[in-house]
């Protein structure tokens, strides 16, 4: 079955598609850029890096923009579903949802409109034992925002790994943090997975923060043999 | 050991790990050994192992299970409880002499429970998580539990500990996939 991955650039998207790509080709990327920080479906810090992403797994893409707005991004990611039925026949679309009752809801209904499969692999799993198959499977991954307490300046660009594992189990025991942010409270970029041909390397970023919210923007980055 | 029994339309699917993987999380995280099969790979020697068994959903657009009616009779002599989630409560009222017919609902739905059973301590309102292309309609014997605007929502059978719910407790009604449990015979070698 010929699938679309939706892509954010962040970690649970680029771990559906690694599932995805175990037992069915994955045709494409689906990208929606929103021009909204405050939505709730698409906004992420360096979406625009989708591309860069796309290049290294040597996977078309299919990117919209949108203002965000609740019932217009709605309507530009159909938008998007549709382009890549059209370009490149996808039968079905693959989700990074893990909890998010609110996204899941809302794609599962583009997909019947469409008449076509939606998949989360991801949907409830163990949040614990998702986040050591992400590194199990040599994924490469850094914090690119924060957006709750307790997380600070220095979590900026932190590299994913057991220790920062460690660091937010603590604060999910404490703060009550969902461990993989899917409560918002941490967004993820994706600088290397299993199925990338090169891996990407960021040449310059800078970080804004105030009062535990802040990003890492990245500028410009480049993709480099592994 | 309890069987969690994926109704996907193949074996190791991608929608496994959706709809027969949190499940198997929940059963779990109450103590119990879940075992995971695909429909078409159940033996006799595993459903004699089992302390209870569960069916859980499929993919909106994959309804293969319900052509397949025939590879789910042993369900009918199953001597440990059964819960059926969504695709598995569809499977029940086909196996006991049901019906299924065309009815959609994404989303979060209020349930009202109608009457109690060991499932549903108390009459009440509820939300929970909808996912299904195709609704129930249970043998005329079993008896309807609860219900949404449009559909039935829980059964049971008249006798024996069969459960069918047409939601998806593992998504935010976990307790009522733990009640279930409580039903099931202890196995002291598979505690914690």
């Amino acid at each position: 079955m010929k699938l679309g991955v939706l892509c954010s650039g962040g970690k649970d998207s680029l771990f559906a598609c690694h599932l995805a790509m175990q037992s069915e080709e994955v045709a494409c990327l689906i990208s929606v850029r929103s021009r909204n920080e405050e939505s709730y479906m698409f906004h992420t810090p360096n979406v625009h890096l989708v591309g860069l992403q796309a290049e290294a797994a040597c996977l078309p893409l299919i990117s919209v923009e949108t203002e965000g707005q609740e019932e217009s991004e709605l309507a530009d990611l159909r938008r998007a579903v549709c382009e890549a039925a059209e370009r490149h026949g996808i039968e079905g679309v693959v989700t990074g949802a893990l909890l998010s009752v609110y996204q899941a809801t809302r794609i599962q209904r583009i997909c019947r409109d469409l008449d076509l499969w939606c998949f989360n692999p991801l949907w409830y799993a163990d949040q614990e034992s998702y986040l050591h198959r992400l590194l199990g499977a040599g994924f490469k991954v850094i914090i690119a925002g924060i957006f709750s307490a307790p997380f600070d300046e220095t979590w900026l660009g932190r590299l994913l790994d057991l220790d920062t594992i460690e660091d937010l189990e603590r604060y999910a025991e404490k703060y009550s943090i969902t461990l993989t942010g899917e409560g918002g409270e941490y967004e993820t970029f994706v600088i290397d997975a299993p199925f990338f041909h090169k891996q990407i390397v960021i040449d310059e970023a800078t970080t804004e923060y105030c009062n535990n919210h802040g990003v890492l923007r990245i500028k410009k980055a480049h993709l480099e043999e592994k | 050991m309890i069987l969690i029994v994926d109704l996907s339309w193949k074996p190791r699917s991608l929608s496994c790990s959706e709809f027969a993987g949190p499940v198997s999380t929940i059963v779990d995280n109450a103590g119990r050994h879940p075992v995971m099969v695909h429909f078409s790979e159940i033996h006799r020697k595993i459903t004699e192992n089992a302390a209870g068994i569960i069916l859980c959903g499929t993919a909106l657009k994959d309804n293969d299970f319900a052509s397949r009616a025939e590879e789910f009779t042993w369900l009918v002599g199953s001597p440990v409880p059964v819960l059926g989630i969504c695709a598995g409560m569809q499977v029940l009222c086909q196996v006991f002499g049901g019906k299924i017919y065309p009815g959609c609902e994404i989303g979060m739905t209020e349930i009202r429970v109608i009457k109690t059973d060991p499932l549903f301590v108390e009459e009440k309102v509820f939300q929970a998580y909808e996912l299904h292309s195709f609704a129930s309609n249970p043998p005329d014997d079993w008896v309807i539990t609860a219900v949404s605007d449009g559909y039935v929502q829980a059964v049971h059978h008249p006798d024996r500990p069969i459960f069918g719910l047409m939601f998806h407790p593992e998504v935010r009604n976990r307790d009522l996939i733990v009640r279930f449990l409580s039903l099931c015979r202890e196995e002291p070698g598979y505690q914690d």
